[in-house]
C-alpha cells in the first residue's frame, strides 16, 4: 500500500511562504512526478513527504494514518537523492545492506534481498567494491538498490538523472520505468525536465512558486494546459505563444500553437517568414521562423527529409482545431 | 616532449631548497652523532674519543626507563583526552547556535597561550594547594586541597598539555564535520538509523583521516614536551614527571655532558622513528599517502 494524500500542506521559512496550502492525492501504485521551473518548490515538497523537512501547516497522510509528525524512519517511504548519498567508505553489499542492519533483519534475510536487488540492477559484479570505483550509472543503481531492500510503502526520487550524462540518463529512465512496471509500488519523482515528466509519469504535477498549476496525466496536460504557463513548459520544443492583434484575431489574450501543428510550405500560407535556424535531426525538422512579424520566432516542426535550410522563404498555417486560447489572467478560455 | 622538460626544469629550480633544507637537516644530526662518541664535558675540554660509553651510561641509567615510560604514558594520555574531546566538541560546535562565531574564536585561543605561560597559570592559579581554583573548590565542599604537582605530577602535566592541545584537535575536526555531506545524514535518517547508528556508521569513518592527522602532528610535538615540565614540576619528584627531552636536558646541560646529551639526543630520535613506525602501521594507511 502507498496511498498518500496531502491535506493543507503549507512549508514556510520564517516569513517566506514556499509552499503555500495545498491538496494533493497520490494513489497506490501511482508513478507521479513533480515537475516545474528551478526554485519552484518541488523538492522541499517531497522533503516534506519524506519527513525530512517539518510541515508549518496542514497534515500528511500515508496509507489513511496520520504522519505529519512521525520521524522519516518511520514513514515506511525509501528516498533516491540527487547526489545519490551513498555511503563513501562502505561497500556497494553494506551500502544496500544498511537500512536492513538499521531493522535489525536476520542476516540471511538481508543476504536474500541484498542477492535479489543486485541481480536486478545488474550489480552482482560490483558487491565489494566501494562507491568512489563506481560509474554514475552504477552509483545511481547502488542507491535504487538501497531504496528496493526495505520494501517501502513508496519510493521518492529526488532528481535522480541530473548528474548523469545524456545518453547515461535516458537509459535509467528505461530502467526506473520498468522497475515500476515490475514493482507496482508509488513512486514520487522530482525534475525540472519535463520530458523526464512526459515519458515516466502516470500523473504530472506541475508546479510553480510552490502552488501547483496542473495535476494530470502527461496527454492531458499536453492536450488541455490548463494556462500559460503549463502551456509553455509542457511539450518539447516549447509551444508558440503568441500576443496582441494575433491573439485578438482568435478573441484572446495570448493564444497558443504548437510547432507539430503548424502546416509549412513554399508558395502559400498564414504567415510568411525566413528560416532563422533549421535542425534536420532525420526524423523531424525544426525550424526556426524570423521575420513573421507576429513574433520574434515562431518554432515549427516539419517532416525529416524535407529540403529547406537557412535564410529560406518559408509560408507558416496553423491548425486553428489545434489553438490553445488564453484569457488575460492566463487561464485556459 | 613537453612534460618531460617540465619535470628537468621543475627539478632544477627546486633543487637549491631542497640541498639547503637537507644540508640544514644532515649537518646537526651529523654533528649530534659525532659528539655522541666523544666524551665531551663542557667544564672540562678538550673532548676524547670513547666510542659508545655514553649511550652505555645513557640506557643504564636509573631515569631512562621512567623517562621512556613517562613520554609514552604523556604521548597517549594527551592523544586520547584531545581526540576524544576534540570530537565531542567539535560536535557541539558543528550544531547551529547563537554566538558561534565568538564561541569558535573562544574555543580556539588556548592553542595560541605559550605552553610556559599556561603552565604557569595552571601551576600557581589552578592547581596550587594554597591559593589555586582547584583547592577553593575543595575547602568548598570541606574536603582537604590536594597538592595536584607533587602527588600526581604526570597526570598534572597531560591535563596541562592536554589542554593546550584541545583546540588543535577540535579545529582540525570541526573542518572535517563540516565537509560532512548532508544528503548522506538524511539518506541514514530515513533508513532508520538513529543518532547513535549516524554517528558510528557515518561520522566516525568520516572523520578517520582527520583524526589520523590530529594523531600523527600531535605525536610529534607531544614527544618533544618540554616547557611544562620544567616550569611546573622539573622532572620531579624523583624522576615522576621526567620524559626524554627533560632527560636529555638534565645530562647535558645540568651536568655540563655535550656528549651524553648528544647521544641521548640520537637514542630520542630513534624512540621518535619507532613511536612513527607504529603509529603509521596503526593509523596511516587511512591517509593513503
Amino acid at each position: 500500500m502507498g496511498n498518500i494524500t496531502l491535506e493543507n500542506v503549507a512549508k514556510r521559512f520564517g516569513e517566506v511562504e514556499v509552499i503555500p496550502p495545498l491538496d494533493l492525492n497520490i494513489e497506490d501504485g501511482e508513478f507521479v512526478v513533480f515537475v516545474g521551473p528551478s526554485g519552484c518548490g518541488k523538492s522541499t515538497l517531497l522533503r516534506l513527504i519524506a519527513g525530512l523537512e517539518d510541515v508549518s501547516g496542514g497534515r500528511i497522510l500515508i496509507d489513511g494514518q496520520d504522519a505529519t509528525e512521525a520521524s522519516p524512519a518511520k514513514r515506511g517511504l525509501a528516498m533516491v537523492f540527487q547526489s545519490y548519498a551513498l555511503y563513501p567508505h562502505m561497500s556497494v553489499r553494506k551500502n544496500i545492506a544498511f537500512p536492513m542492519k538499521m531493522a535489525g533483519m536476520p542476516e540471511d534475510e538481508q543476504k536474500r534481498r541484498i542477492d535479489a536487488a543486485a541481480t536486478a540492477l545488474n550489480l552482482t559484479d560490483y558487491l565489494d567494491r566501494r562507491p568512489g570505483q563506481l560509474s554514475g550509472g552504477q552509483r545511481q543503481r547502488v542507491a535504487i538498490g538501497r531504496a528496493i531492500v526495505r520494501e517501502p510503502s513508496a519510493f521518492l526520487f529526488d532528481e535522480p538523472l541530473s548528474n548523469l550524462d545524456a545518453a547515461l540518463r535516458v537509459g535509467m529512465r528505461l530502467e526506473i520505468s520498468e522497475l515500476h512496471n515490475r514493482l507496482k509500488t508509488t513512486m514520487i519523482y522530482v525534475t525540472h525536465d519535463q520530458v523526464e515528466a512526459m515519458t515516466m509519469a502516470d500523473k504530472i504535477v506541475v508546479l510553480q512558486a510552490g502552488r501547483i498549476e496542473q495535476v494530470g496525466s502527461p496527454m492531458e496536460l499536453y492536450r488541455n494546459p490548463r494556462n500559460v504557463f503549463v502551456a509553455g513548459f509542457i511539450g518539447s520544443p516549447k509551444m508558440n505563444l503568441l500576443t496582441g492583434p494575433t491573439a485578438a484575431e482568435f478573441g484572446a489574450e495570448t493564444i497558443g500553437i504548437r510547432p507539430e501543428h503548424i502546416g509549412v510550405s513554399t508558395e502559400s500560407g498564414k504567415w510568411k517568414g525566413r528560416i532563422g535556424v533549421s535542425e534536420h535531426l532525420g526524423s523531424d525538422t525544426f525550424f526556426y521562423v524570423e521575420g513573421t512579424g507576429i513574433a520574434d520566432a515562431i518554432t515549427v516542426r516539419a517532416d525529416g527529409e524535407i529540403d529547406l535550410y537557412h535564410g529560406d522563404d518559408i509560408w507558416l498555417t496553423p491548425q486553428e482545431d489545434k489553438l490553445h486560447r488564453f484569457g488575460k489572467d492566463g487561464n485556459r478560455i | 616532449m613537453a612534460t618531460q622538460r617540465a619535470h628537468k626544469a621543475a627539478r632544477l629550480m627546486i633543487s637549491p631548497s631542497v640541498i639547503l633544507l637537507l644540508a640544514w637537516m644532515i649537518i646537526p644530526l651529523g654533528t649530534t652523532i659525532y659528539f655522541s662518541f666523544l666524551r665531551y664535558n663542557i667544564l672540562t675540554p678538550p673532548p676524547s674519543w670513547t666510542g659508545v660509553e655514553n649511550y652505555t651510561y645513557f640506557l643504564t641509567d636509573p631515569a631512562f626507563i621512567p623517562a621512556l615510560v613517562n613520554t609514552l604514558v604523556l604521548v597517549l594520555g594527551v592523544l586520547i583526552i584531545t581526540t576524544v574531546g576534540g570530537i565531542l566538541l567539535a560536535l557541539l560546535l558543528n550544531m547551529d547556535f547563537w554566538g558561534q562565531g565568538i564561541v569558535r574564536i573562544l574555543v580556539i585561543s588556548p592553542f595560541f597561550v605559550m605552553p610556559t605561560v599556561s603552565a604557569l597559570v595552571w601551576k600557581n592559579m589552578f592547581m596550587h594547594p594554597v591559593n589555586g581554583l582547584f583547592a577553593h573548590l575543595f575547602r568548598a565542599v570541606g574536603l582537604q586541597p590536594v597538592d595536584f604537582l607533587s602527588t600526581m605530577p604526570l597526570l598534572s602535566i597531560i591535563i596541562m598539555v592536554a589542554w593546550a592541545w584541545l583546540p588543535f584537535a577540535t579545529l582540525i575536526l570541526l573542518t572535517a564535520l563540516q565537509s560532512l555531506d548532508s544528503e548522506q545524514m538524511e539518506a541514514a535518517e530515513m533508513d532508520g538509523a538513529g543518532w547513535l547508528s549516524r554517528f558510528i556508521y557515518l561520522t566516525l569513518p568520516h572523520l578517520t583521516r582527520s583524526i589520523t592527522v590530529v594523531v600523527l602532528i600531535q605525536t610529534i610535538f607531544l614527544l618533544a614536551v618540554f616547557a611544562e615540565i620544567y616550569v611546573t614540576t622539573a622532572g620531579g619528584p624523583g624522576y615522576a614527571s621526567t620524559n626524554i627531552p627533560f632527560f636529555i636536558y638534565n645530562l647535558s646541560l645540568k651536568q655540563f655532558d655535550a656528549g651524553m646529551g648528544a647521544a641521548g639526543g640520537v637514542i630520542a630520535v630513534i624512540i621518535a622513528n619507532i613511536v612513527a613506525f607504529f603509529l603509521m602501521r596503526a593509523v596511516g594507511k587511512n591517509l593513503e599517502l
